[in-house]
């Protein structure tokens, strides 16, 4: 096989062989340097809202309907793979021993460990993760297709948008009362007892697959539809685009990684609560993703990680006793950024793979010779066109 | 008469399945009210004060997006703010119960002003998303500035004493004090030189014509932005008097006070027709309501979810809320 | 007016098409409100190039507009190929056949002129969601065909070395070419054009006159225009049909109509332009 053309989910093999050495790096070299505060605040954390906040730029951004019920969906990611792995993730254990590598002294300086253990992991509860997860998500995005479809014949943006909140709340309302109906919940008071099952590998896999699929969705014939949507819905529609099939479709698509980042933050923190899943909340994806730029993904990824670093460092840089002003440096922050730059950091510039394919332009002379007799157009026409 | 029969037969024609889910609804309200009569009535009659509250709030949002086409989720906080002050007037400072709500309506006109000045007017030309944002910006601020110790603490405050004395009658069983007919009589009011300001001064035919079209009112000699500043500051009045009412009547303040009677105010101006006078009035009464109809009747905790359920299907007919207009585009 | 023959089947053919704005509807029909177009009747055969001329707010977009669906129709039927228009969705009539461009240039605005033609040619893309994720063999066979079919297009109207352009940074002209590249890109077998010629100067209409008969004839197209400029009209229409006020006034050739009184009189009673 040409090794040149091999390639996966429409990545060349140098870009996967690149995603493993980052992981790599990040897992042996950066992680083990951070405490374990710092870890999930910046660096877990941020890779799950990245994967909820580029759901929603597509789903706004690329696709221009407005929707706060990303984090409706997020919850319900949460509560579903939460329920599995608390019912039933004790059962699924296999534990694989994989190799354990002595490090080399010399190493040591950039690699802070004794040992690095390679393919050592529990099997078992790895596969029932990953399902969880996957159900979770999955019941996420049946939900939304029903939802999404329903509203979006009817509704346009503003309004559809306002029917996306009220989804929201009605999934935080019916979570508060859940434990009604599935005890383990314990509505209001949180449902504790999850395991801790989030690792970085997990979310870094699952950052790294949203990433790659989003933008390989957007980068073909229905991203092009998807985008045309919000370009102008009307002519889309008279180009023979389906408007209402590809509106679902991002919506869908969008909420399924809600659903995916909900669940992986089920598990990381191994605490859910109603309360966090409420209307005030529901804002932080869209102020992210307008922060980074709407309908650009690099912006999204980079907004995502300063967001969460800067809440989160805030409470370090912050003079003691002055935490509580964290919340109000943020809106100020914000409202400078909307002021000052209003089409969000990155605009509409991309970065690295994510860049728009370039098709190259046929040769002039080749495009003309063999149709040139076809044409009826005279050289005086043609004149003329210039 | 006639086009009223035919109008009524197609309607019937179209939605006959919603008249039987309304004819449904409405036979499970009668049977709760043979059942129980007084406490229907007495629903009916807090559902009104409630929706009187909401409608005070609502006139804000809904005149605010008639006229620059910005849902203004601070002004739930500047309620919240209103309330703050009449009960540091009242409490601390022993003002009287008029003079604290005056003070209120000062504050939060004075706030609106300068929200609007310094956030929303550099962003009028700017894609709407980025003033919504910085909508829900200022919101925040508001919230946690002042859940700061040194400016209205993040504790919960119970407003006592209360300002004014409450009296109660039963009318035929039903509850009824005063604060609630103070409540109907001030929103009236209210309505009234609302209605007198929009349809009967030349302040009210500007506002009227820069919510038509800004560009067209500007050339027309309309100072436009005295125009969207006076139009803020009314709204904000008007949910300064929203605040102080709805403190007295349930007296538990806190800095997150408003974003629950925002929102349900919100929904009411979306549900009666974002950017109709009329409509958001209709709509805050039914949303009161149905809140308080739904937490009587069903259950307080999925109140919202009732809530929020009856807006979406309500949308789902009526895309523009009961009294909204539907915008049309030129292919 | 149309010459329908055996060879020359009907394309399209419109009766008694009609459209209300603002009334009311009772039992006894529409009460009130503003006819914008009122018992038009069209037939166009295959083939033909015909005009559909008349003053300002006459009702012609709004004809088109009820053709290509984006408008409900309030009365009459609008056949197709035999198949009735009426009720379906824009999508699946631009599908079935037919494409059109805009009176105010409606191209995908931050969207470069490939992207614009390619959009077009999605519904005959060849794949869907699944395989735009995967990525692989038939992806990037039907994207590579999708795109040669998108730059043979703008090669045609000259426009390939525009192609990473963005749409609206084109000059007008230009910007008028590349909406007429995009109705065809779907492989439409009928044309409805929206004031082409509009804002363009001599030389260019010129040109544009003899673009429309070269697609006429490449693409085997059926088209219908709408135009202001008289010398388009009545230089390259086989028949015209005038409207105004919602209604046909009067049908024929270019020489019927320029001498009938009454179209005439709809023009310059308005003030309206001549060619």
């Amino acid at each position: 096989m040409d090794r040149r053309r091999l390639r996966f989910l429409g990545q060349s093999w140098l870009f996967w062989v690149a995603v493993v050495l980052i992981f790599l790096v990040a897992q042996w070299v950066l992680i083990p340097r951070l405490t374990e505060f710092r870890r999930t605040a910046w660096v877990m954390f941020p890779s799950i809202m990245a994967i909820i906040c580029l759901g929603l730029n597509l789903i706004y951004g690329f696709n221009g309907q407005f929707s706060l019920g990303q984090w409706g969906f997020y919850a319900i990611g949460s509560y579903a793979s939460a329920i599995l792995t608390y019912r039933y993730a004790e059962r699924f254990t296999y534990p694989i021993q994989g190799i354990t590598i002595d490090v080399p002294t010399v190493l040591q300086r950039l690699v802070p460990l004794a040992q690095v253990d390679l393919f050592r992991f529990d099997a078992g509860q790895s596969l029932f993760l990953f399902g969880a997860v996957l159900l979770g998500a999955l019941l996420a995005a049946a939900i939304s297709a029903v939802f999404g479809y329903a509203v979006l014949l009817r509704l346009g943006s503003d309004y559809f948008g306002i029917a996306t909140l009220g989804f929201t709340i009605i999934v935080q309302v019916l979570l508060i009362n859940s434990d009604q109906v599935i005890p383990e919940t314990k509505g209001a008071r949180g449902m504790v007892g999850i395991p801790q099952m989030t690792s970085f590998f997990w979310a870094f896999f699952f950052l790294v697959l949203t990433i790659v699929v989003i933008r390989n969705v957007l980068y073909s014939s229905v991203g092009r539809a998807v985008i045309s949507v919000r370009e102008d819905e009307l002519a889309a529609k008279a180009m023979g685009i389906d408007t209402i099939r590809y509106k679902t479709t991002a919506f869908v698509i969008g909420s399924f990684f809600a659903g995916i980042a909900g669940a992986l933050y089920a598990h990381l923190y191994a605490f859910l609560s109603p309360i966090y899943f409420g209307f005030v909340k529901s804002f932080d994806p869209m102020i992210i993703i307008v922060f980074g730029g709407l309908g650009n993904m690099t912006g999204t990824l980079l907004a995502t990680f300063l967001w969460a670093i800067t809440l989160e460092g805030m409470r370090i840089w912050l003079p003691q006793g002055f935490e509580a002003w964290r919340f109000v440096v943020y809106p100020i922050v914000l409202l400078l950024v909307m002021l000052l730059r209003p089409q969000g950091l990155l605009g509409k510039l991309e970065l690295g793979f994510l860049r728009p394919p370039k098709w190259p332009q046929r040769a002039k002379a080749k495009a003309e010779a063999p149709s040139a007799d076809a044409r009826r157009e005279t050289p005086e026409v043609r004149e003329a066109i210039q | 008469m006639r086009d009223l029969q035919s109008r009524l037969v197609v309607a019937f024609r179209r939605y006959w399945y919603l008249l039987i889910v309304a004819a449904l609804i409405l036979a499970w309200l009668i049977g709760k009210y043979r059942e129980m009569p007084l406490l229907f009535w007495q629903f009916l009659v807090d559902g009104i004060r409630l929706g009187f509250v909401y409608a005070l709030i609502a006139l804000g949002y809904t005149m605010v997006y008639g006229i620059v086409r910005l849902i203004n989720f601070a002004h739930g906080d500047v309620f919240m703010v209103g309330a703050y002050t009449a009960y540091y007037a009242t409490t601390r400072y022993g003002w009287g119960f008029l003079p604290a709500m005056g003070l209120a309506i000062v504050v939060c006109t004075f706030l609106a002003v300068v929200i609007e000045r310094m956030a929303y007017k550099p962003l009028r030309d700017a894609p709407r998303i980025a003033a919504l944002i910085t909508a829900v910006g200022v919101s925040f601020f508001l919230e946690y500035f002042t859940a700061l110790d040194f400016v209205f603490t993040p504790n919960f405050i119970s407003y006592t004493p209360l300002p004014l004395s409450v009296t109660t009658w039963r009318v035929r069983g039903v509850t009824i004090s005063n604060i609630m007919l103070l409540i109907i009589a001030v929103t009236m009011i209210c309505m009234l030189a609302l209605w007198y300001v929009v349809y009967r001064t030349k302040l009210g035919k500007a506002m009227r014509a820069v919510a038509w079209d800004k560009d067209t009112a500007r050339l027309m000699g309309i100072n436009v932005d005295l125009v969207i500043t006076a139009t803020f500051a009314i709204g904000s009045a008007l949910a300064a008097i929203g605040g102080v009412l709805y403190v007295v009547t349930y007296p538990q303040i806190r800095t997150f006070l408003g974003v629950m009677p925002g929102l349900k105010a919100f929904i009411a101006a979306v549900f009666g027709g974002i950017g109709s006078i009329p409509g958001a009035f209709i709509g805050s009464l039914v949303i009161g309501m149905v809140e308080i109809l739904a937490q009587g009747y069903i259950s307080s905790p999925m109140r919202d979810a009732i809530v929020f359920s009856v807006l979406i299907i309500v949308l789902l007919y009526r895309p523009t809320g009961l009294f909204g207009e539907a915008a049309k585009e030129k292919a | 007016m149309s010459q329908a023959t055996e060879q020359r089947p009907m394309v399209l053919d419109i009766q008694g098409l009609s459209k209300n704005f603002g009334g009311r509807l009772t039992t006894q029909g529409y009460e009130g409100g503003l006819w914008a177009v009122r018992d038009f009747d069209m037939t166009v055969a295959e083939g033909e190039l015909v005009g559909l001329i008349g003053p300002n707010g006459a009702g012609k977009t709004t004809v088109f507009n009820m053709i290509s669906g984006l408008i409900s129709v309030t009365g009459g039927d609008v056949n197709f190929q035999g198949q009735s228009l009426v009720g379906k969705r824009p999508h699946a009539i631009t599908q079935s056949g037919i494409g059109r461009t805009f009176q105010n240039i409606r191209l995908f605005p931050q969207l470069t002129v490939l992207d614009n033609v390619r959009i077009a040619l999605h519904p005959h893309a060849g794949y869907g969601v699944l395989h735009s994720v995967w990525q692989g063999s038939r992806f990037a066979r039907c994207e590579r065909d999708l795109t040669e079919k998108a730059q043979d297009l703008l090669a045609i109207f000259d426009l390939e070395d525009r192609q990473d352009e963005i749409g609206s940074s084109l000059p007008y002209g230009e910007q008028r070419r590349l909406e007429i590249a995009r109705a065809l890109a779907g492989e439409p077998d009928l044309l409805l054009l929206d004031e082409p010629a509009a804002g363009m100067n001599p030389q260019e209409v010129h040109a544009l006159m003899d673009l429309i008969q070269f697609i006429r004839e490449k693409f085997d197209l059926t088209i219908v225009l709408i135009e202001h400029q008289m010398r388009v009209v009545m230089g390259i229409c086989e028949w015209i049909t005038v409207m105004d006020f919602g209604q046909v006034i009067a049908r024929g050739t270019a020489d019927d109509v320029s001498s009938n009184p009454k179209v005439i009189e709809a023009y310059l009673g308005r003030q309206g332009k001549r060619g």
